[in-house]
């Protein structure tokens, strides 16, 4: 273990399963030269917290996140999901984990322009197996929500930016997972609509939402609860 | 606010568990989502389909044409119809609409026709018009009978069994001799004699033609061409004109070797009336040799070839544009993949639109096949031929093109790692 232990215990409560448990994780890209991107990294996070992880371009967030969505494989080191050691998965199961377990923000919002805004909340429904009476209730709900229940039959080209981060959120917890990964989900936002956001992700952790955040924006990452820095591959809780 | 809540009660999905099949990514979801952009860029559309729809309707049309030749061919060409040669008077219109004779055959016509090369044999042939002529098979006239239309009265010579390929079911035909002689017997057509109520020769019935007895030789049952002849009374030629005053023969039927109808046509009027050629008219087939219907053949086969061909060019624009779609699209493939597709859904997908987009070719092309050879049939005056089945076909293959070419694409947009994907746009 190369940096102390980021531990969330404080937020878990006694016998409660850590959401996110990452035991000495280290992620490397063969080379030449060959690159580690994380280096035995130890990260806890407890069902219901709110951790923002920052640092210098190059430092390691987006390869975290990836492995934290389920979208990259450590390495080296163990990642357990709600309990489930993710390196036991088939690929099929990672899959199914990812639409039930986990919702995305993304930076450039990867919305599909060429649908409309209820279509791309409907999205990860499709692949989570959610029941078909409930995939639009629940979609509406989720777009409500985000104050945005009005744009359903628009397509994204015609929303704001901030709108359109608005529908991802939306699109993110319609599947009501346990963990909601945004990956600089302000980047591309001014400061009005960032904060507009960020009371937005206040309100999903005070619905008891596990929530990741990745950003190099100082403000953003303070409206966290605990924070994560990583430099050169190596986390150390702030 | 408050974050979406579980139905009270119901336990939390497990995270890797199987999800009920009602509620899993089916075929409709599969379908909806393939079909979902497919006319959002119908620019686009147009081109991906363009292809398929030249080729499958250059098929269709091909396989039509060579259909509906064929019936036109077998309508125009069989056997009877090649061999079938009639020589009438010419008409023409007079001023009060009615046609008349402008010319007469001779009563050696037979002989004439029967010495150029082609004519296997022929016979004259003459409706006798007697409108209040009684025909009956008992000589008694019941008055209390109600009235009932006689049958035809024709006259013949002594050749027509021949050459009309005449069947008999009993007796026999009159022969020349009954011709020359003006012989009161008769030839009955097997409807005529059922309506006669005769049925056999060898008791020497007879039939009564306006009270003169004649004795029926012979019952036909069948004949190749003048099928009327079935519901006629027929009698010797020379017993019409000593009889009934027949003046000339009504036209002649001649049974001719095949492809020898253009020839005759031509030499049948000089041998007929050499003074007058332009008096008789003559009804020959049309030539069409082995070697026109090998060339018609040829010719499909070269439609064929080339119908293959540009439907392979629509496979391979179906394939390219699948792929463009695949590498523009990169984005949406790893947000997918991101929010919980597996690679054989996204590989689904890919292949599903390629299908859908194929099926939709072959479908336009189908229609546009069927409408050219209905289109161009109507023009030429045939009667279209399509086999249901073609027009089904060219629309599955449609959809079986759609299916190979979206292979490729299909497989490399399952490839797309979504980690990388995700670094573009959607």
């Amino acid at each position: 273990m190369t940096a102390p232990a980021a531990t969330g215990a404080r937020h878990a409560g006694p016998g409660t399963e850590p959401a996110i448990e990452l035991r000495d994780v280290t992620r490397s890209f063969p080379g030449p030269p060959e690159v580690q991107a994380l280096k035995g990294v130890n990260l806890t996070v407890a069902a219901g917290d709110y951790l923002s992880i920052v640092g210098p371009s190059g430092s390691g967030k987006s390869t975290m996140l990836n492995i934290l969505g389920l979208l990259d494989r450590p390495t080296v080191g163990e990642y357990r999901l709600g309990g489930i050691l993710t390196s036991t998965l088939s690929e099929d199961q990672r899959a199914a984990v990812r639409a039930r377990q986990l919702g995305f923000v993304f930076q450039a919002f990867h919305l599909m322009s060429r649908r409309t805004v209820l279509d791309n909340v409907l999205l990860p429904m499709l692949y989570a197996g959610t029941p078909r009476d409930e995939r639009e209730p629940r979609a509406r709900e989720a777009l409500e929500r985000v104050g945005l229940g009005h744009r359903v039959a628009f397509l994204p080209g015609r929303l704001s930016g901030g709108e359109r981060q608005r529908v991802a959120v939306a699109r993110a917890v319609a599947t009501r997972p346990r963990v909601l990964l945004a990956d600089e989900p302000t980047g591309n936002l001014d400061q009005t609509t960032t904060g507009g956001i960020m009371e937005l992700f206040e309100d999903l952790h005070g619905d008891g939402l596990t929530l990741v955040v990745i950003t190099h924006d100082a403000a953003v990452a303070r409206r966290a609860r605990r924070c994560v820095r990583l430099a050169d591959g190596r986390a150390e809780e702030v | 606010m408050r974050l979406p809540r579980r139905r009270r009660g119901a336990a939390p999905p497990s995270a890797v568990d199987p999800v009920p099949a009602r509620d899993r990514f089916g075929l409709t979801d599969l379908l909806g989502e393939a079909t979902a952009d497919i006319g959002a860029r119908p620019g686009r559309l147009v081109t991906t389909v363009v292809g398929t729809v030249l080729g499958v309707a250059a098929l269709i049309a091909t396989i039509g044409f060579a259909q509906t030749a064929a019936a036109q061919i077998a309508r125009q060409f069989d056997a009877a119809a090649a061999t079938a040669l009639v020589v009438t008077p010419a008409t023409a219109s007079t001023g009060g609409g009615e046609t008349v004779a402008t010319g007469t055959l001779p009563w050696d016509a037979v002989d004439r026709l029967e010495r150029l090369a082609g004519v296997d044999s022929a016979a004259l042939l003459a409706e006798l018009s007697l409108p209040e002529a009684t025909v009956t098979a008992v000589a008694v006239n019941d008055p209390s009978q109600a009235p009932v239309a006689p049958p035809a009265l024709y006259a013949a010579s002594a050749g027509l069994l021949d050459t009309v390929g005449g069947h008999l079911a009993t007796g026999r035909f009159f022969d020349s001799g009954h011709d020359a002689r003006g012989d009161r017997v008769v030839v009955l057509g097997s409807r005529a004699a059922e309506r006669l109520g005769v049925d056999r020769v060898d008791s020497q019935p007879s039939v009564f033609v306006d009270g003169i007895a004649y004795a029926v030789l012979g019952i036909v049952d069948a004949t190749d061409v003048r099928a009327e002849l079935l519901d006629a009374v027929v009698l010797p030629t020379g017993t019409a004109r000593a009889d009934f005053g027949l003046r000339a023969p009504g036209d002649l039927q001649a049974h001719i070797a095949v492809g020898a109808g253009p020839q005759l046509a031509e030499q049948a009027p000089l041998a007929l009336a050499p003074d007058a050629p332009e008096t008789v008219e003559v009804n020959a087939p049309s030539a069409r040799s082995q070697l026109g219907r090998a060339v018609q053949a040829d010719v499909n086969g070269v439609f064929v070839i080339l119908s293959v061909v540009v439907l392979l060019a629509g496979g391979v624009g179906i394939a390219n544009v699948t792929m463009l779609s695949v590498v523009e699209r990169i984005g949406e493939i790893g947000l997918r993949r991101a929010v919980g597709a597996t690679r054989r859904q996204i590989a689904g997908q890919f292949m599903a639109e390629s299908v859908v987009i194929g099926l939709l070719g072959g479908l336009i092309g189908a229609a546009v096949g069927v409408l050219a050879v209905v289109g161009i049939s109507v023009a030429r005056g045939w009667s279209p031929v399509v086999d249901p089945w073609t027009a089904l076909g060219g629309t599955l293959l449609g959809a079986v093109l759609g299916l190979a070419a979206g292979g490729l694409p299909a497989r490399r947009a399952a490839r797309v790692e979504p980690v990388e994907a995700l670094r573009g746009g959607t």
